[in-house]
């Protein structure tokens, strides 16, 4: 393998050797406030503000499941979008960002998929149903591991990185018409109560822990997204060196 | 339309054209993937019989599903295999070589996926309405029609999964584990405009689904010619 191609395959190659070896001060940084935030968000949710008059105290579940998937769904769009970049610049910082931010999707859908389970059980009294929303939401989850899988079975990384941002384009593209598929099909879930015409029908009481844990959300997705990038960036270094002592060896 | 402009279109129809024809010609000859698409066809409709039981009451109320199934496992043995020949004698490189834009190599798979799968369905409709009873002949125009409407998104996608999936480990598995979710549209809108049809009602009672369908059919028509470039580079 030629000079060349190492230096295509290793985007950091040519970086300071230790950069990257430990978390920056921002990412730690951005950690804490993630932490702070989320406690804070959580025990006003959980503790402080009152159960909902209709659903009791299983509606508290919400201040995770609605943050959950709504950060779930820019993971994703970060996804589309740095695929795109990559498939366009051809620059693995893109792809790095594009994985990354996918396996961080992915956990998030499947938190989405757990608290909605639970809350399902105590209020429809089933812990799963063919409703609209859900539906959707799983195959989002499947859609996203299938692109994991995809990555994780490619013979090498440059082809895993350039089917990775084939099948991102698509799977997102695939959304819209998944949710209009799935909305004719059938609909059970009760109607988005946020982002609706004529203003939240949610107590402003209940707002406040909503938008604080979605604020701890992104701020702990944007943490996990630089660490994640992180590993990748070491990762690259360690196929590098290792392509390094064949050539020696 | 200027002459140079109608030139590009001939020569992709020309080169489409050439695509599908030799798939069809190496087809007509091993007979490999058709034989087997139409034999495993038949199986499932025997399978479904021993594992729903042969009420035919109940069978006619899932008939939809049941259909679309056979087509869509079906299509999915043919679409694993639509690579094949290229994989197994390591031709992809050749394949880049022909000349004019990677699109016409795209269509002209496509166009011969859309074909062994709807010689499948031809056998699988009618072998469907003798076993399980069902008046299917009188809907032949719309069932026809809803068939083409699915197997061409289904195929689409497909064709560019299953040159993506053809270069992985594990690429039996997961041709199907990435194609069925994507499709789900596909199959909602299939499966339901059947059943809008076997229950003797107008295709105009199922216009959103066909609607949905035509879309998801357009939508990835144009897109998935566009990144099936990036599919192939070596």
């Amino acid at each position: 393998m030629g000079e060349r191609t190492v230096a295509a395959a290793v985007p950091w190659a040519s970086e300071r050797r230790r950069a990257g070896a430990r978390p920056s001060l921002a990412a730690k940084a951005l950690g804490a406030a993630a932490v702070v935030v989320l406690a804070t968000g959580l025990y006003l949710g959980l503790a402080v503000v009152p159960p909902d008059a209709v659903q009791g105290e299983v509606q508290r579940i919400i201040y995770l499941h609605v943050p959950s998937i709504v950060t779930a769904y820019l993971a994703f769009f970060v996804v589309f979008c740095s695929s795109i970049l990559y498939l366009w610049k051809r620059d693995l910082r893109f792809d790095a960002v594009a994985v990354s931010s996918a396996e961080i999707g992915v956990v998030l859908t499947g938190i989405t998929l757990a608290t909605g389970s639970i809350w399902g059980k105590s209020t429809w009294g089933v812990w799963w149903t063919w409703d609209a929303r859900l539906t959707l939401t799983a195959i989002l989850f499947t859609i996203y591991v299938g692109y994991l899988m995809l990555r994780a079975f490619a013979e090498e990384p440059q082809a895993g990185a350039r089917y990775g941002a084939v099948l991102a384009i698509i799977g997102f593209l695939d959304i819209p018409l998944n949710h209009l598929a799935v909305q004719w099909w059938r609909t059970l879930h009760q109607p988005s109560s946020i982002l609706r015409p004529g203003g939240p029908s949610v107590a402003l009481v209940m707002l406040v822990p909503l938008a604080i844990n979605f604020a701890g959300l992104i701020l702990l997705y944007t943490y996990l997204l630089l660490e994640r990038i992180r590993l990748e960036r070491i990762r690259h270094r360690a196929a590098e060196t290792r392509l390094k002592r064949g050539r020696r060896g | 339309m200027s002459a140079q402009a109608e030139g590009m279109v001939v020569g992709l129809l020309r080169r489409t054209w050439a695509m599908t024809w030799k798939d069809v010609t190496v087809e007509l000859r091993a007979r490999e993937r058709i034989t087997a698409m139409l034999f495993f066809a038949a199986l499932v409709l025997f399978i479904f019989n021993f594992a729903l039981g042969p009420d035919l009451e109940k069978l006619r109320e899932v008939a939809p599903g049941l259909l679309w199934l056979a087509f869509l496992f079906t299509g999915m043995l043919g679409l694993g295999r639509s690579f094949q020949a290229e994989r197994e004698n390591e031709c992809f490189e050749e394949l880049l070589l022909t000349p004019g834009d990677r699109e016409s190599i795209f269509f002209g798979k496509l166009a011969g996926n859309v074909l062994f799968m709807v010689t499948a369905e031809a056998l699988i409709l009618p072998l469907f309405g003798i076993l399980y009873n069902l008046d299917i002949w009188a809907y032949l125009p719309s069932l026809a029609l809803v068939a083409f409407l699915g197997t061409l998104g289904f195929s689409t996608l497909g064709t560019l999964l299953a040159a993506m999936t053809a270069h992985l480990r594990a690429r039996e598995v997961m041709l199907p584990l990435l194609l069925f979710p994507l499709t789900v549209p596909v199959i909602l809108g299939s499966v339901r405009a059947t059943e809008v049809i076997l229950a003797g009602g107008r295709l105009g009672e199922a216009g959103h689904w066909l609607k949905l369908l035509t879309g998801f059919d357009l939508i990835f028509l144009v897109v998935s010619p566009l990144v099936f470039e990036f599919v192939l580079e070596e």
